[in-house]
């Protein structure tokens, strides 16, 4: 054995040595199996139930309490110019690093000749970014970033400011909601895993609203390593 | 980090009479207090959370063994790399290794409470690797070369005066008419000096608030992002997570993470909460090309089985601290180890020896707000109680503690002798106090009038006067 092994066995014995002598390990093993096989719901909060137009209004407001900002659009054509004038507005550079998802990939760009876009990874000097988002949960404001080939995660990290494409379709209750939307979508079965399945990509991001640090003199500032700006545009695609 | 836990009472004196602490402490305690109220009103469901994760933490602890092989699987599937570390020298010798094998001259690093108790900083400078801390609150105690006072805000012990010398002392770039006086200047300064540090770390090091037995996750809390470009830019990312930090499912992490913020900061959710999953994928196009989890015991599986066992359920989110008198008295300094306040009272003991850290749970006034407060229904005060029992059985109180402890429960095992005791000696104090109502000083009672009054007893004792009460129908 390696040395990590035969450490694994130590420890590992010393937690089997201190649990309840008289236990069942066939039933324990099976509790855990079940377990992680259909994991059981926890306490949802009320506050993440609602009719749909209630839960997207409780999204915008949670994430605006924050420090989010949002701004609502009716068709996807209209993001370029949307952006442009968002960067404008704040003596941005017209520039913008985007993610090479399909419906981003997809928007009439050519629309906008002023406004540079590069599709891929975020570089350290990039002032904006723009993303597609995974999915959004109302509870607390939240954006859940997935990474992977359309979505590389230093966009929503370097830039001083990004912006985020959200369906409303995309807005859950619940963060528990956003995980049976990525097991249902990204999920798929396999056996090597204690599940067994693979669910997760290699990285999933909570984001509720900029950066910031309470750190000097436990006060609030907006801006420390990540974004100081976080700007969802909202399509609104239901009803 | 150097253990000076056994000098809690010097440590504590000094605190004390530091004019600079006691303003800190002042200003920012209240803030903690009142945000978290503030969150727990909002949030109807609270109480119910706190049972729903206590009985999820003991699950896990009772499946503990089982649900750390599934976590370490998980892992190994996706392509990442668990190490596991019995003691603090045996993770320091394994982040040395990959760093070693990384190349890395630079390491940027996450807050982690588990680098501290590995006391890993030191060790990487004396191996020539220079570890740069990236949360604002260590990195100003970096540049100040002293421990964190808090564990989730490291710098709770400075005020800005502080923060504004060491900059202009250490940021040799620093122009000296660069105005640096508001919070949001030292902020954007040190934003400045630290891209440049994530842009050219070889490894990120970061620790874990949860891992996941699910999905092979290590989770990560931040509200700067500090973590995020942490894990995200060096080729080789590590992990530091202690075995008691495994939840099943991501579910289950849910139940904890509505707890974390609002008991720690207030929020309802923490900037960025970040769930990571192995390197990075053959289609990705950033992310870490190596993943290591260094999973650390040192102490934690004995507690297993014993009265200790329920401090595993901890999340560290210093609701505990926030809301301690000791605490909010002395900060997190005195302590003289990792952990501070009442959770560090009781987990230092188990964690470097009760002979280590005998004072710490002493260093109560068990008035039960940090159980209170406590979103993991953690029973700290009766912990501290059963480390003060085992202190005593081991003889390591000073003989005058002893004795005085013994004598006292020579008279409480003599119920008549104690009241004929007490009442000669209430009598005696209530005669030579009834002028003044308190006394400056007291044979035998020194280290309590020194700092305070003792006040003078009225004549009679509580037995007594119970007595005649009921005697005269007043008393229920």
């Amino acid at each position: 054995m390696s040395p990590t092994s035969e450490a694994q066995a130590r420890i590992l014995g010393r937690v089997r040595a201190g649990l309840a002598r008289e236990r069942d390990d066939a039933a324990r093993a099976a509790a855990v199996r079940a377990r992680l096989a259909s994991p059981p719901r926890g306490v949802i909060p009320a506050r993440a139930r609602g009719e749909r137009p209630a839960l997207v209004e409780r999204f915008v407001a949670n994430l605006e309490k924050e420090f989010g900002t949002v701004e609502r659009l009716r068709d996807a054509v209209e993001v370029p110019g949307r952006v442009a004038a968002w960067l404008a507005a704040r003596n941005l550079p017209a520039r913008l690093a985007a993610a090479p998802h399909p419906e981003l990939l997809a928007l009439p760009w050519a629309d906008r000749p002023a406004l540079a876009v590069r599709f891929g990874r975020a570089e350290a000097d990039d002032a904006a970014s723009l993303t597609a988002c995974f999915a959004a949960v109302a509870e607390t404001g939240t954006l859940v970033l997935a990474s992977g080939p359309d979505h590389p995660t230093t966009l929503g990290l370097l830039p001083e400011a990004h912006l985020v494409l959200l369906r409303t379709s995309r807005i859950v209750g619940a963060f528990e909601e956003a995980w049976d939307l990525l097991r249902a979508e990204r999920g798929r079965t396999d056996s090597s895993m204690p599940a067994p399945r693979r669910v997760m990509p290699r990285a999933v991001m909570l984001v509720t609203g900029p950066s910031r640090s309470a750190d000097i003199e436990q006060t609030l500032e907006l801006g420390a390593h990540g974004p100081r700006a976080l700007h969802v545009l909202l399509l609104e695609d239901e009803g | 980090m150097f253990a000076a836990a056994h000098a809690f009472t010097e440590n504590a004196a000094r605190a004390l009479a530091d004019p600079s602490l006691q303003k800190a402490l002042a200003a920012t305690r209240p803030r903690f207090q009142d945000k978290r109220a503030r969150a727990y009103a909002g949030l109807p469901e609270f109480e119910a959370l706190r049972d729903a994760a206590h009985d999820l933490k003991t699950h896990t602890l009772a499946h503990l063994d089982l649900y750390l092989e599934a976590y370490a699987a998980a892992v190994a599937a996706q392509g990442g790399v668990v190490h596991w570390a019995e003691t603090a020298e045996d993770a320091r010798r394994v982040v040395l290794g990959i760093c070693r094998r990384a190349g890395a001259r630079t390491v940027t690093k996450g807050k982690s409470m588990i680098a501290e108790e590995i006391a890993l900083n030191p060790h990487l400078e004396a191996n020539g690797i220079t570890p740069v801390e990236t949360d604002l609150g260590e990195y100003i105690i970096q540049l100040r070369r002293e421990p964190p006072s808090h564990i989730i805000a490291p710098a709770f012990h400075l005020n800005r005066e502080d923060w504004i010398a060491a900059f202009r002392e250490k940021h040799a770039g620093l122009p000296a008419d660069r105005p640096l006086i508001e919070r949001r200047d030292l902020l954007a300064e040190a934003r400045a000096v630290l891209r440049r540090r994530f842009l050219a770390a070889d490894v990120g090091i970061t620790g874990a608030n949860l891992l996941i037995a699910e999905t092979g996750s290590s989770v990560i809390v931040t509200n700067e992002g500090n973590g995020d470009l942490t894990q995200t830019l060096p080729r080789v990312h590590i992990v530091l997570a202690s075995i008691e930090k495994v939840v099943p499912t991501l579910e289950d992490a849910c139940t904890v993470l509505r707890l974390l913020a609002r008991s720690a900061t207030g929020q309802d959710m923490s900037v960025y909460t970040t769930f990571s999953t192995g390197p990075r994928r053959a289609e990705d196009s950033d992310g870490p090309a190596e993943y290591h989890v260094v999973l650390l015991d040192n102490g934690r599986s004995a507690m297993i089985g014993t009265e200790f066992e329920d401090m595993l359920r901890c999340i560290r989110c210093a609701a505990c601290m926030n809301h301690c008198p000791v605490y909010g008295s002395v900060g997190g300094h005195a302590y003289g180890w990792v952990y501070p306040g009442p959770m560090g009272s009781v987990l230092t003991p188990s964690l470097i020896g009760v002979d280590q850290a005998r004072h710490l749970p002493n260093a109560s006034t068990f008035c039960g707000r940090c159980e209170s407060v406590c979103p993991m229904k953690i029973p700290l005060t009766r912990m501290m109680r059963h480390w003060r029992e085992r202190a005593f059985e081991r003889h390591l109180a000073p003989r005058a503690e002893r004795t005085g402890l013994g004598l006292w429960a020579f008279f409480a095992r003599r119920p008549l002798l104690y009241r004929a005791a007490t009442r000669a000696a209430i009598g005696v104090l209530g005669l030579f106090g009834r002028r003044r109502g308190r006394f400056a000083a007291l044979p035998l009672a020194a280290g309590w009038t020194a700092g305070r009054d003792f006040p003078a007893p009225e004549g009679e004792t509580f037995q007594s006067r119970y007595r005649r009460l009921a005697r005269d129908g007043t008393a229920r």
